[in-house]
C-alpha cells in the first residue's frame, strides 16, 4: 500500500494514469456511438507509428503548437493568460505571407526575414494588450478575444486583396521559393533529388511525401531557451516574480507595468513565429480566407495546460496533442468516424491529462484509509 | 476527571491529521460553565484546529466532545449552533454592503407567512440582546461603515441572536485597539453573568491574566496543561506555551542617537480618493534610534510608508535619506538609497509566495553582483547567501532554501523577509508591523534583532498596532492621528495612557491642563 | 521533465499494448478504393463535400467499392490528407475544391502510379494521373435565372456571390443571362443587383447583404456563396420573399422561401468518373467537362413554391440548353455577347 501511495505521488504516475483513463472514457464514448473501440484506438496509434513519414507528420503538424503553447505557457508563467495566441499566430501568417511575395533574396536573407517579420508583427500584436493592461488595466483576455477576430478580417482582407490574391482561387499567390523552410526542398524536387530519392525509401517517405522543414528545431531550441530564459535569467525571474505576486514585485522595486508589456510582447513573438514557420514550412505557404479560426493558436492552450505551462512540457504536450489529431484523421477515412466523435475523444483524452493533478489527491485518500487502519 | 454536567465542553482524546502533519494529537479540553477559558497556544499550535472541530467545521480523526455532559456527534456548523455553540472567526464573516441587523438575521431571517421579512420584529430582539449585554452598536449601519471593532459585535450578535450559550472567540483582540480590548473584556464579563460560557482562542498573555479564569495550553498539537489564571505569571504561561524560557521583556541598553539620516519634511499625501490623509507631517530618525510610531489603524500609517518606499506620489514636501531627495521616485531607488522594509502584509506584499525560500532572498539584490552577472542567474551564490541566512537567522525547517516560502510557518516567513532586508544594508529600516500574527517566541526573536541594528547604529523606524510592542521597544514615540504626528515623547516619559489618549485623538493641551 | 519522461512512457506502454500492426490496407481480393479529401467546410456541409459523398455512397452500393473520405481542418491539411489517403491503399481521391489545385499536382507527382481527380479546377498542363472536372455551372445558373424572371412581382432580382472568380462567374452571369432571356420573353425590364461577400464561410455577411437587397425592393436572391449562403436562405425567410439555393437542394433549409435550387450534382459527376475509372476506362490528364446534358447540372424535379407553368417553360428551356440551341454565357465576354445577340 505505502509502496502504491509512493508511486501516486509521483507524477510520471500522474500523466499515464491520465491518459490511461483518456483513452478509457474515449473508448467508451466510441463504443456508445457503436464503434469497435479498440480498432479505433488501433488505428488511431497505427496512424502515428505505422510509418516513418507519419510521425514525420506529427512532428511537423507539433510544430506551430509547440510554439503557440509555449506563448501562452510563458505568459501563464508572468500571470497572464494569452488567449490572443490565434491572434498573433494569423498576423505571424499575414506578415511572412507579404513579406514572402513582395521579396525574393537569397534564401539566407530571404527566409530569415520573412520569419522576423512574421515574429515581429505577433510581437506587436501581442504588444498592443500588454500595452493596455499596463497603461489602462483592461483585461488582457476582452482585448485578446477582440484582436482575434481583428486579424482573422485582416486575414481575409488581405488573401482578397488585388496585390496577393491570387485570382479564381480563395487564397493569396504562394510565397517565393526562396522563403521555404523545408528541408533539403531544392533538392528534393530537383531532377537528380528525385532519382535519388526513388532508392531509399525511408528518406523519400520522410522528405519528398511530408513538408519536414526546419521549424521543429526552432521550437525545440525555443523551448529550451524559453525554460532557461524564466529560470536562470534576471528578465525572467522579474517576469516570474510579476506574475506570482505583483504587489510583492511591486515592493521590491520591480517595474511590474514595464514587465506586463515585455511579457506580452515575447509571447505574441511566440505565437507569430508560430504563424510564419507554418508558411514557409507547410503547404499551401498561403492564406486563404477563413470564417473560422483555424485553431492553431486556440490549441496552444490545451497544450500548454496539458504541458502544466512547462515551456519543456509543451514539446511533448505537443507533439501528443499533435499526435491524436493526427491518428484521429486516420481513424475517420479507415474507420469512417464521424469527426465530432473523434473531437469527443481527442477532448476527453486532454480534459483527463489536464486533470493530472487529481491523481495525487488519490494518493491522499489512499493514505487517510491506511492511516485509519493503522490507528484502529 | 469525569464527564460531568458541570462542565460547557468536555472533549477526551482528539486527533487529526492534515496529510503528513499531525495537527491535534490526544488533546483534552473541560470547560467549566458561565466561565471564560482561555485556549493558549502558539502560532500553528492546534488550537484552531481543535475549535474548528468543536464548531464542525473539521472532523477529528477520532476522539470524543461531550456538551452539558453528553456526547455529541457535531459533523457541521449548523449542529455545532443547534446545540448552542457559536464562533467568531477571526476574520469576520459579514456581508459588508448589508446594515448591522441584515447580517445578524442572514440565515435565520424572521418574516411572516407570506415570507415578507419582519424587521421590525428581529430589529427589536436585536435591540434587547444588544441592551443586556451593552454591546453598543447601531442597527441601521453599513458594515462597511463601521470600525473593526463594531464589526466584531456584530459578529457575536450574530452568535447571541441565534441563541448560542457557548462563544468560541478566534483571536478577538488581534485586530481591536487597547480601548476596544478594554470594552470587549468588559462584554465577555456581562456574557459570564449572563450564564453564557466563552473560550478565547490567543495567544497574548496579558488579555488571559486580565479576562480568562482558566487557561488550556496546547503546544505543537499536544495538550500541555489546564492552569487557573490566577496561579500563575505570565512567565510561566508563556513558558509552557513555547517550552522553554522566554524573556517578555525587551533587552536594551539606552540609545546613544548619532546624527540624523532620515528627514521627512512637511508631506502632505493624498489616498485613492484625492483626500489628504497625511497632512503636514514631519519626522526625523537619527542613527542608532528606534522611532515608534503608534496610532489607531487608518490614520495615515498606511500611505506614510507607501508614500516613504515611493509607491504613493508626495503632493507637497521632501523626504530626505542621507540628505538626498527620495519622494515620488520608484521604489528600487529607494531601495537603493539605503532604505528597507518590512512591510504589514508579508505574504501579500513581502514575498512571492510561490518562489522558493532562495528566490525571495533576492527580490531586491538579484540584478546585483554576485546574485547575477550579466543577467544570468547565479544560482550557487544565491544558495551560499540564503544557506547563511537560515543558519543565522534560525529559519526553520533547515535547508529550506529550495523549498516554497508558502510552505514556511508565519515566523519563519517573516525571518525571510527580515533576512533580506537586513542583508541590504540599509541606513533606515522601516518595520511595519513586524510581530503581527506571530508567537511568542518569534516575536522575542524579531524584537532582538531589531534592538540589535539599532545598536549597529541603525536608523529604524517602528509602526504597529499594538501599543505594547511600541512602547516596549521604541526609544522615540511618536502618536500618529488623522494623518499628523500630534506627540513625540523619549521612552519612559510617558505613560500608556497618554499615548492611548492622543491616538483616539485627545488634544495635548487638555492633558498638560 | 518527469512529465516529459511520462509521456514517452506512456506512448510506448501504448504502442506495445495495441502492438505495431502493419498499417498496410491494400485489400487482398484488389477491390479499388475510392476516396475524398473534403475541404474546410468538412462532410457535412450540406452542399459541395456532401454531395460529393453521396456519389460515392451510391457509388459504393452500385459497385460494391470500398469508400472513404477524410476532413480537411487547416489549409495544411490538404496534402497531409491526400497523402495519408494514399497510403491506406486508395486507387482514386478525389480532391474537393479549386483550394486544393497545388496539393494535387504535389500529391500526384509523389504517387505517380495513383489517380486524382480535383473538382471545379482545369489545369493548364494536367498530369496524366490528374482528372480536372469542370461544371457548366451556367446551364443551371441560366434556368434559375430564367425562373427568378418569370416569378419576379418586383421586376427586380438579385444575386450574392462568394468570391469573384471563373467558377462563381459562371453563375453570375448564366444567371444574368437566364433573367435578361425572361425579359425578353416577357417584355419588360428586369434588374439584376450583383453583390460579392468576398468569402465562403461568412454566413451573417451573406445575410447582412441579403436583407439590404430585399430591402431594397428584389424578391428573389440567388446565391453562390458555398457555406455562407444559408445567411441568403435565412434572410429570404425573415423577410418573407424567396431565395434560389445552389449545389443542393436547399428547400430543406426554408421551405416556403426557397424558389428552387440551382443544382451542382457534383455527385453524378463524382459517381460517372469514378465508375468510368473503376471500369478501367483511362481518365487521367485531361479536364472533363458536365452540364445538363450528362444529368450534372439543373434544377430539382419538386418545387412547391414555382408556378407549374413556369417549371414547364424551364423545362423546355433546358431541352433547348441540352439540344445546343441555347448556349448560355460564363463570363463577361461572352454575357454580352449572349445579351446582344436576343
Amino acid at each position: 500500500m505505502q509502496l502504491i501511495i509512493k508511486i501516486l505521488r509521483k507524477p510520471i504516475t500522474s500523466t499515464i494514469i491520465a491518459i490511461l483513463c483518456g483513452f478509457f472514457v474515449a473508448s467508451i464514448i466510441l463504443s456508445l456511438a457503436g464503434y469497435n473501440s479498440i480498432q479505433t484506438i488501433n488505428v488511431m496509434f497505427n496512424g502515428v507509428f505505422s510509418r516513418p513519414k507519419s510521425i514525420a507528420n506529427v512532428i511537423i503538424k507539433s510544430t506551430p503548437i509547440i510554439l503557440t503553447g509555449l506563448s501562452v505557457a510563458f505568459a501563464f508563467k508572468t500571470g497572464l493568460f494569452n488567449i490572443g495566441a490565434e491572434g498573433q499566430y494569423i498576423m505571424g501568417t499575414i506578415f511572412a505571407v507579404i513579406m514572402g511575395i513582395q521579396f525574393d533574396f537569397v534564401p539566407y536573407i530571404q527566409v530569415p526575414l520573412v520569419i522576423f517579420s512574421g515574429m515581429i508583427a505577433g510581437a506587436l500584436y501581442g504588444g498592443i494588450v500588454g500595452l493596455l493592461k499596463s497603461k489602462f488595466g483592461i483585461h488582457e483576455v476582452i482585448t485578446s478575444i477582440m484582436l482575434n477576430w481583428i486579424a482573422l478580417y485582416m486575414s481575409n482582407f488581405i488573401a482578397n486583396t488585388s496585390v496577393f490574391h491570387k485570382p479564381n482561387t480563395t487564397g493569396t499567390y504562394v510565397i517565393n521559393e526562396s522563403s521555404f523552410t523545408q528541408v533539403l526542398y531544392k533538392w528534393k524536387t530537383s531532377r537528380a533529388g528525385i532519382a535519388y530519392l526513388k532508392n531509399n525509401s525511408f528518406l523519400s517517405d520522410i522528405l519528398l511525401r511530408t513538408d519536414l522543414n526546419y521549424g521543429i528545431i526552432i521550437a525545440i531550441v525555443l523551448a529550451i531557451f524559453i525554460s532557461f530564459f524564466l529560470l536562470k535569467t534576471t528578465k525572467g525571474f522579474e517576469l516570474r516574480a510579476v506574475g506570482l505576486n505583483n504587489h510583492a514585485s511591486e515592493f521590491a522595486g520591480i517595474d511590474v507595468k514595464k514587465n506586463i508589456l515585455h511579457s506580452m510582447l515575447i509571447a505574441g513573438a511566440l505565437s507569430g513565429l508560430a504563424g510564419a514557420l507554418t508558411i514557409t514550412g507547410m503547404s499551401p505557404h498561403n492564406i486563404s480566407t477563413i470564417s473560422v479560426f483555424e485553431g492553431n493558436g486556440l490549441n496552444g492552450l490545451s497544450v500548454a495546460l496539458i504541458a502544466n505551462s512547462s515551456p519543456i512540457g509543451c514539446i511533448f504536450a505537443g507533439l501528443l496533442f499533435s499526435g491524436l489529431i493526427y491518428g484521429g484523421q486516420s481513424v475517420q477515412s479507415e474507420v469512417g468516424v464521424p469527426s465530432e466523435i473523434i473531437n469527443i475523444m481527442i477532448g476527453t483524452i486532454v480534459f483527463f491529462v489536464a486533470l493530472t493533478r487529481l491523481i495525487p489527491q488519490l494518493a491522499n485518500v489512499f493514505e487517510k484509509k491506511v492511516g485509519k487502519k493503522n490507528a484502529n | 476527571m469525569g464527564i460531568s454536567k458541570e462542565y460547557a465542553v468536555q472533549m477526551r482524546g482528539i486527533k487529526k491529521v492534515f496529510g503528513a502533519y499531525q495537527a491535534l494529537d490526544d488533546v483534552q479540553l473541560d470547560v467549566k460553565k458561565g466561565t471564560i477559558h482561555a485556549i493558549l497556544g502558539e502560532n500553528g499550535a492546534g488550537k484552531s484546529t481543535l475549535m474548528n472541530i468543536l464548531y464542525g467545521l473539521y472532523q477529528p480523526d477520532c476522539g470524543e466532545i461531550y456538551l452539558n455532559g453528553e456526547k455529541v456527534n457535531i459533523k457541521n456548523p449548523n449542529i455545532a449552533i443547534s446545540h448552542g455553540v457559536g464562533m467568531v472567526h477571526q476574520h469576520f464573516m459579514l456581508v459588508d454592503n448589508f446594515t448591522v441587523t441584515q447580517n445578524i438575521i442572514l440565515g435565520k431571517e424572521v418574516s411572516n407567512k407570506f415570507g415578507v421579512l419582519n424587521m421590525s420584529k428581529a430589529k427589536n430582539e436585536i435591540k434587547s440582546i444588544v441592551k443586556k449585554y451593552g454591546l453598543d452598536v447601531d442597527p441601521d449601519a453599513k458594515i462597511e461603515d463601521i470600525s473593526v471593532g463594531m464589526q466584531q459585535r456584530v459578529e457575536i450578535l450574530k452568535a447571541l441572536y441565534r441563541g448560542v450559550d457557548l462563544l468560541i472567540l478566534d483571536e478577538p483582540t488581534a485586530v481591536l485597539t487597547p480601548l476596544e480590548i478594554k470594552e470587549l473584556i468588559c462584554i465577555m464579563g456581562n456574557l459570564i453573568k449572563d450564564g453564557k460560557t466563552i473560550i478565547i482562542i490567543t495567544h497574548k498573555l496579558k488579555e488571559i491574566k486580565e479576562s480568562a479564569e482558566e487557561c488550556t495550553i496546547i503546544r505543537k498539537g499536544k495538550y500541555i496543561d489546564t492552569v487557573k489564571v490566577t496561579d500563575v505569571e505570565q512567565s510561566d504561561l508563556a513558558n509552557m506555551m513555547v517550552g522553554h524560557k522566554v524573556n517578555l521583556i525587551v533587552e536594551k541598553s539606552p540609545a546613544e542617537p548619532g546624527e540624523i539620516v532620515f528627514d521627512i519634511d512637511n508631506i502632505t499625501v493624498e489616498d485613492d480618493r484625492k483626500l489628504s490623509v497625511i497632512k503636514d507631517l514631519s519626522l526625523k530618525i537619527r542613527r542608532g534610534e528606534i522611532l515608534g510610531i503608534a496610532g489607531i489603524d487608518g490614520n495615515g500609517q498606511k500611505e506614510l510608508v507607501e508614500a516613504i518606499t515611493c509607491l504613493r506620489k508626495v503632493s507637497s514636501g521632501t523626504i530626505k535619506i542621507n540628505g538626498n531627495e527620495i519622494q515620488n521616485t520608484n521604489p528600487r531607488n529607494v531601495i537603493d538609497n539605503g532604505i528597507s522594509t518590512i512591510h504589514e502584509d508579508r505574504q501579500k506584499c513581502g514575498l512571492v509566495l510561490d518562489f522558493t525560500v532562495a528566490e525571495n532572498s533576492v527580490l531586491e539584490k538579484y540584478r546585483k553582483q554576485p546574485y547575477s552577472n550579466k543577467g544570468i542567474i547565479n544560482n550557487k551564490k544565491i544558495d551560499e547567501f540564503i544557506k547563511q541566512k537560515i543558519q543565522d537567522y534560525k529559519i526553520r525547517p533547515e535547508h529550506c532554501e529550495n523549498i516554497l516560502v508558502r510552505e514556511l510557518s508565519g515566523g519563519n516567513q517573516q525571518k525571510v523577509i527580515i533576512a533580506r532586508e537586513v542583508a541590504n544594508h540599509p541606513d533606515l529600516l522601516i518595520a511595519v508591523q513586524p510581530t503581527r500574527g506571530l508567537d511568542v517566541g518569534a516575536i522575542e526573536y524579531i524584537h532582538k534583532t531589531l534592538v540589535e541594528l539599532r545598536d549597529k547604529g541603525k536608523a529604524i523606524l517602528l509602526i504597529s498596532l499594538e501599543l505594547d510592542e511600541i512602547m516596549n521597544l521604541s526609544d522615540t514615540i511618536s502618536v500618529i492621528y488623522s494623518g499628523q504626528i500630534v506627540g513625540t515623547f523619549k521612552q519612559g516619559t510617558v505613560d500608556e495612557n497618554h499615548i492611548g489618549f492622543l491616538m483616539a485623538g485627545g488634544k495635548q493641551d487638555a492633558v498638560n491642563n | 521533465m518527469k512529465k516529459v519522461i511520462a509521456v514517452l512512457l506512456t506512448i510506448t506502454i501504448f504502442s506495445t499494448i495495441i502492438g505495431c500492426t502493419n498499417a498496410s490496407n491494400k485489400n487482398e481480393n484488389n477491390q479499388v478504393t475510392v476516396a475524398m479529401v473534403t475541404n474546410l467546410g468538412g462532410v457535412n456541409d450540406e452542399s459541395y463535400n456532401s454531395s460529393a459523398w453521396q456519389g460515392l455512397q451510391a457509388l459504393s452500393s452500385e459497385t460494391g467499392t470500398k469508400v472513404t473520405y477524410l476532413e480537411s481542418n487547416q489549409a495544411t491539411d490538404y496534402l497531409t490528407n491526400l497523402d495519408k489517403l494514399a497510403d491506406q491503399g486508395c486507387d482514386l481521391i478525389w480532391a474537393l475544391g479549386f483550394v486544393m489545385a497545388d496539393s494535387v499536382i504535389t500529391a500526384s507527382s509523389t504517387n505517380p502510379d495513383l489517380n486524382y481527380a480535383i473538382v471545379d479546377y482545369s489545369y493548364d498542363e494536367t498530369p496524366s494521373n490528374v482528372t480536372g472536372v469542370m461544371f457548366r455551372a451556367q446551364e443551371s445558373a441560366f434556368i434559375v435565372g430564367y425562373i427568378a424572371g418569370k416569378t419576379t412581382k418586383t421586376n427586380s432580382v438579385g444575386f450574392i456571390g462568394g468570391i469573384e472568380g471563373n467558377v462563381i462567374g459562371q453563375f453570375e452571369y448564366g444567371y444574368r443571362a437566364g433573367v435578361a432571356y425572361a425579359s425578353k420573353e416577357l417584355g419588360k425590364d428586369i434588374n439584376v443587383a450583383v453583390q460579392y461577400i468576398e468569402s465562403f464561410g461568412d454566413t451573417p455577411k451573406a445575410k447582412a447583404t441579403a436583407s439590404k437587397m430585399l430591402s431594397d425592393g428584389c424578391d428573389i436572391i440567388f446565391h453562390a456563396a458555398g457555406g455562407a449562403g444559408i445567411g441568403v436562405i435565412e434572410a429570404a425567410k425573415d423577410a418573407n420573399k424567396f431565395a434560389i439555393g445552389v449545389d443542393n437542394d436547399q428547400s430543406r433549409l426554408a421551405p416556403n422561401n426557397v424558389l428552387t435550387s440551382a443544382l451542382k450534382l457534383v455527385c453524378n459527376a463524382v459517381d460517372i468518373i469514378s465508375t468510368d475509372f473503376i471500369n478501367g476506362k483511362e481518365i487521367g490528364g485531361q479536364t472533363l467537362t458536365y452540364g445538363l446534358k450528362e444529368n450534372c447540372v439543373g434544377i430539382p424535379e419538386n418545387n412547391p413554391n414555382m408556378d407549374p407553368g413556369v417549371y414547364n417553360d424551364a423545362m423546355e428551356l433546358e431541352k433547348k440548353i441540352i439540344n445546343d440551341e441555347i448556349i448560355p454565357p460564363y463570363n463577361k465576354q461572352s454575357f454580352e455577347k449572349f445579351k446582344s445577340s436576343l
